[in-house]
């Protein structure tokens, strides 16, 4: 991390940069291709909501990942904090149900949404103030966040209050204008994130403590602050990620988020962030998320890999858009 | 603790009857250690093992009180070993009951456990050497595929499209597979897709979503697991195809077993593979030691249809699975 030769490479590319940013969309845009000329059930307006719609999660938690990747940190947790946010939400909501009837959904969804920042804000500062590495930090809060939520379900599932279950389904199954509200969700977070990234101060930080920490540290900028507030962004999507999860089966169980840190970071990866930090892209990580969802429902759709080599070809289609991305892209 | 195992060789081969009397009139004032090690509570049903593991220690201490049983949870198969190394250790063992995390790498400790004279209780996964054990309790997870398959052979008329959801890649998976394979082969019901959802709501919802993309016309589907079912009928519903006649899945989990109660069409029946089976092979345990019943041998629960009329035995309000 701390080499200034390898940090140093990708700087000064000037316009040529603008090919390498475009290559999640074009890989998209191949994998879309190869769905539609597999199978023509691909194309139809529901398999395709299905999928963008599935997708939000991965995006929304990627957003917030590919802050803290840009400022060279790494969360692992993030997929056992969904499933604890999605637990104490579930618990919240059940508890308030009573006393509020269905505004126990928008209380419970706040509770949520702090509990998260909350969560995120503890990896940063144990990473920051204790200057442990991110890598084993957040795999050490990974192991509590999902011992909780175990705990919490006793092994078994937590299910959220009937009563509030069919006022809160349209979250996940609803749309506006024939959009589904978790991608009008993710659009509005990764605006957010984009805006916050590319058009503020805060933004030109992250990518200026992931590219060469000292160098910032030097320029006057508190590099302990920018990569903790990345934390808690991270922590923020999360919980935003847990509002649009709940309404979709309304229960956590332990398996719940399970592996998806693997998914976001490779969806952030795919997308052009890279992953020693220094460099970001946001809208690059919503395509990579897409690009796991479509690759994932391809797989479903088409007859000719056998169940037991799933996950090979995944693999292989993954590898193969990076590759393509390295050799049209500036190296 | 020598002079009982001694005893209780001699009980099993019924050789002196005095021996027997002699025996019994020693286990009434001796306490028995009973010591049990599970997988810990990760999903839905390690969970209700660990629960029902739990209502059995209670229930087992109060009927017995010169019984202890002690119980160790681990979280993954050498967690197991390591936790079995500390059992024996610091206990006398008179007996352990052990659903092993894997067969193959817990073979050798047990095995060990089993050197010193305690007797020996495996349930679920056998070892890879049975001659260790001395009593062997198990569900019947071909049994689980394959009455789910006679049923929905029988209610479909023997012919129709179906797709099936598997659930993590091991034995118990493969061995359900294929008593619901055997069965729906010999019938005109075609299997139109069969892919893997690792036993998780997410996914199975998910793969359910897809299937529903891909085939215009399904007439029952099998999630193979209670939890995966609840993923795939959220999908159905938000699908709002109506053309799906029967969606099952198995285990016997209690939200499932309320739909079966309440007679539910789509969902009448389920299969079990009970967790509760931990209790009933401590219950064997203990009366091999407190009873005057000789427990050796394999025994295999079988796994008949929950249907409305059976329901209630079958239902755990307070298990967490």
């Amino acid at each position: 991390m701390s080499s200034a030769e390898i940090a140093a490479i990708p700087e000064n590319e000037g316009f040529k940069i603008r090919w390498g940013d475009c290559a999640p969309f074009i890989a998209l845009a191949l994998i879309i291709l190869l769905g539609a000329l597999i199978n023509s059930n691909f194309m139809s307006t529901n398999n395709i909501l299905n999928v963008i719609t599935r997708s939000a999660f991965i995006a929304i938690i990627g957003v917030g990942a590919t802050f803290v990747i840009a400022t060279g940190g790494l969360d692992l947790s993030i997929g056992s904090m969904m499933a604890f946010v999605v637990g104490i939400m579930i618990m919240a909501m059940n508890a308030l149900a009573p006393s509020l009837g269905a505004w126990a959904i928008p209380v419970g969804a706040l509770v949520a949404l702090v509990v998260g920042s909350l969560c995120g804000l503890l990896n940063g500062l144990i990473i920051t103030v204790g200057r442990i590495e991110p890598f084993i930090v957040t795999l050490g809060t990974m192991g509590i966040f999902r011992a909780l939520i175990t705990y919490m379900t006793d092994g078994g599932s937590l299910s959220i209050d009937r009563s509030l279950r069919s006022a809160y389904r349209p979250v996940y199954f609803g749309d506006f204008l024939g959009i589904p509200y978790p991608v009008i969700i993710t659009l509005v977070i990764a605006s957010l994130g984009a805006f916050i990234l590319y058009r503020t101060k805060y933004g030109r930080r992250v990518t200026a403590v992931g590219s060469n920490s000292d160098v910032a540290r030097f320029s006057g900028v508190h590099v302990g602050r920018v990569r903790t507030m990345a934390f808690v962004i991270q922590g923020f999507c999360v919980a935003v990620a847990a509002i649009c999860y709940v309404p979709r089966l309304g229960a956590a169980t332990p398996t719940t988020g399970q592996l998806w840190e693997l998914q976001v970071i490779t969806a952030v990866v795919i997308g052009g962030t890279l992953l020693r930090g220094g460099k970001a892209h946001i809208w690059g990580t919503v395509a990579g998320a897409l690009i796991l969802e479509v690759i994932a429902n391809v797989m479903v759709l088409s007859d000719m890999v056998s169940e037991y080599l799933v996950a090979a070809v995944q693999g292989t289609i993954i590898i193969i858009a990076m590759l393509a991305h390295r050799f049209t892209g500036p190296r | 603790m020598r002079k009982l195992t001694k005893g209780a060789a001699l009980l099993s081969a019924t050789i002196v009857a005095g021996a027997l009397t002699g025996a019994m009139a020693h286990a009434q004032d001796k306490e028995f250690t009973i010591a049990v090690s599970i997988p810990a509570a990760t999903h839905g049903w390690t969970g209700g093992v660990v629960y029902h593991a739990q209502e059995a220690e209670k229930q087992l201490e109060a009927a017995f009180p010169n019984i202890d049983v002690i119980i160790s949870t681990a979280s993954s198969a050498t967690a197991q070993v390591s936790s079995l190394e500390d059992l024996s250790a610091t206990n006398d063992l008179d007996a352990l009951v052990i659903l092993p995390f894997t067969s193959e790498e817990l073979t050798g400790p047990v095995e060990q456990v089993a050197s010193n004279g305690t007797f020996i209780t495996v349930v679920d996964r056998g070892l890879s050497d049975p001659s260790i054990q001395d009593l062997y309790v198990a569900g019947d997870n071909i049994a689980v595929g394959a009455n789910t398959a006679d049923w929905l052979v029988d209610k479909l008329g023997g012919e129709g499209e179906i797709v099936v959801l598997r659930g993590i890649p091991t034995v118990i998976d493969d061995e359900r597979i294929k008593g619901f394979r055997d069965v729906i082969d010999q019938s005109d019901i075609k299997i139109l897709d069969i892919q893997y959802a690792n036993w998780n709501q997410d996914e199975a919802f998910t793969l359910m979503q897809d299937y529903l993309g891909k085939y215009p016309k399904i007439d029952a589907v099998w999630a193979n697991d209670d939890d995966m079912l609840l993923g795939v009928l959220e999908a159905v519903d938000q699908a709002g195809r109506t053309d799906i006649k029967y969606a099952l899945g198995g285990n016997g989990m209690k939200q499932v077993i309320e739909m079966v109660k309440a007679g539910d069409e789509r969902t009448p029946i389920s299969t079990p593979y009970a967790p509760s089976m931990i209790a009933s092979a401590m219950y064997m345990t203990a009366a091999q030691f407190a009873g005057q019943a000789p427990m050796r041998g394999s025994f295999k629960l079988d796994a008949p249809l929950i249907t409305p009329e059976n329901a209630d035995q079958f239902y755990f309000p307070d298990s967490p699975f």
